[in-house]
């Protein structure tokens, strides 16, 4: 699998992820640099990581969103290629217009930094495929703007094609306002655009993917993706 | 020409940091706040003296940058 993880000013999270997509796909990623036109030749997986690109002036992800690089990972996507977007990335596709919605200061008003459950929903899809349907992982979220909101039309239409991979959960998978830790409707932590290459996520399934972490629950997710492109090879 | 740009947030979108600064008024005895809804200004300066141009320049950055729609309303003021 090759993958590259994109680097905008202010992005802080991006040698974890790296790391991550060495540990597990035995290849390191290529690191693109905000002000690059394009992406490597053969590029399988883009990455856009966490961090405060740009130091969340304006709106989180506002600046990334139309920095030069994402016209590559715009047509990337267009082509069907796949993005993991998270954390900042997340906020940072859905001001670039690639995800709908908006994710919006924690209804608490406070920065989250702590693990969360999450209720894994498809098994289907090439980033949920080293889960099962229903599985509770538990990863780390860091954030202070992770509150998914979209208008109702959007929400319908997202539950109803089933594009929501990840909810905030009780370790024993019920959505409850209670495990939902900073007021994303419906406990949306995770979704994928209408053609299912693009998923965007608040939660860090890369700082969970070895013991030294404590947990390994985000393993099943870059596992998944390695898996999905070797069965296109 | 001086323009400002006022951006704010559709009615309906939950605004948890006015709710803070609604509160905190409160707290401070600053009587008769029904509600708070926090915004954001732009001022702009606009080169030339060509009215109708600056407004559609300014009708674009606030469409492609300073507002995000699907949340956000705007306003443009052409003050000059």
């Amino acid at each position: 699998m090759k993958s590259a993880v994109i680097v905008f000013p202010g992005i802080n999270r991006e040698r974890d992820m790296a790391r991550a997509l060495k540990l597990i796909s035995g290849r390191a990623p290529a690191m693109l640099w905000h002000a690059d036109r394009e992406l490597p030749p053969g590029t399988d997986l883009v990455v856009i990581p966490g961090g405060f690109s740009y130091g969340d002036y304006l709106r989180c992800g506002a600046i990334a969103a139309r920095a030069p690089i994402m016209d590559a990972v715009r047509a990337f996507a267009q082509k069907g290629g796949l993005v993991l977007a998270v954390c900042n990335g997340f906020q940072i596709v859905c001001e670039a217009g690639l995800l709908p919605g908006v994710l919006m200061r924690n209804a608490q008003l406070r920065f989250i930094c702590r693990d969360v459950y999450l209720r894994v929903e498809r098994s289907d899809t090439p980033f949920t495929r080293g889960y099962n349907a229903g599985q509770v992982i538990r990863v780390p979220v860091a954030h202070g703007e992770g509150n998914y909101i979209a208008d109702g039309e959007t929400i319908a239409r997202l539950e109803g094609e089933g594009r929501v991979l990840f909810r905030y959960a009780s370790p024993d998978g019920m959505v409850d306002p209670n495990w939902n830790h900073n007021g994303a409707m419906n406990g949306i932590a995770g979704i994928i655009n209408d053609r299912g290459n693009v998923l965007g996520m608040m939660p860090h399934p890369e700082n969970h993917v070895e013991a030294a972490m404590g947990r390994t629950d985000g393993r099943g997710l870059f596992a998944g993706l390695v898996d999905h492109f070797k069965l296109a090879a | 020409m001086k323009a400002r740009v006022t951006v704010t947030l559709k009615s309906g979108i939950l605004d948890p940091q006015g709710k803070a600064i609604e509160g905190a008024l409160k707290s401070l005895g600053v009587s008769g706040v029904a509600s708070v809804r926090q915004g954001k200004v732009f001022d702009i300066e606009i080169e030339g003296a060509d009215h109708a141009g600056a407004e559609t320049a300014l009708k674009s950055a606030a469409e492609k940058l300073l507002a995000n729609t699907v949340i956000e309303n705007y306003r443009i003021e052409v003050t000059g």
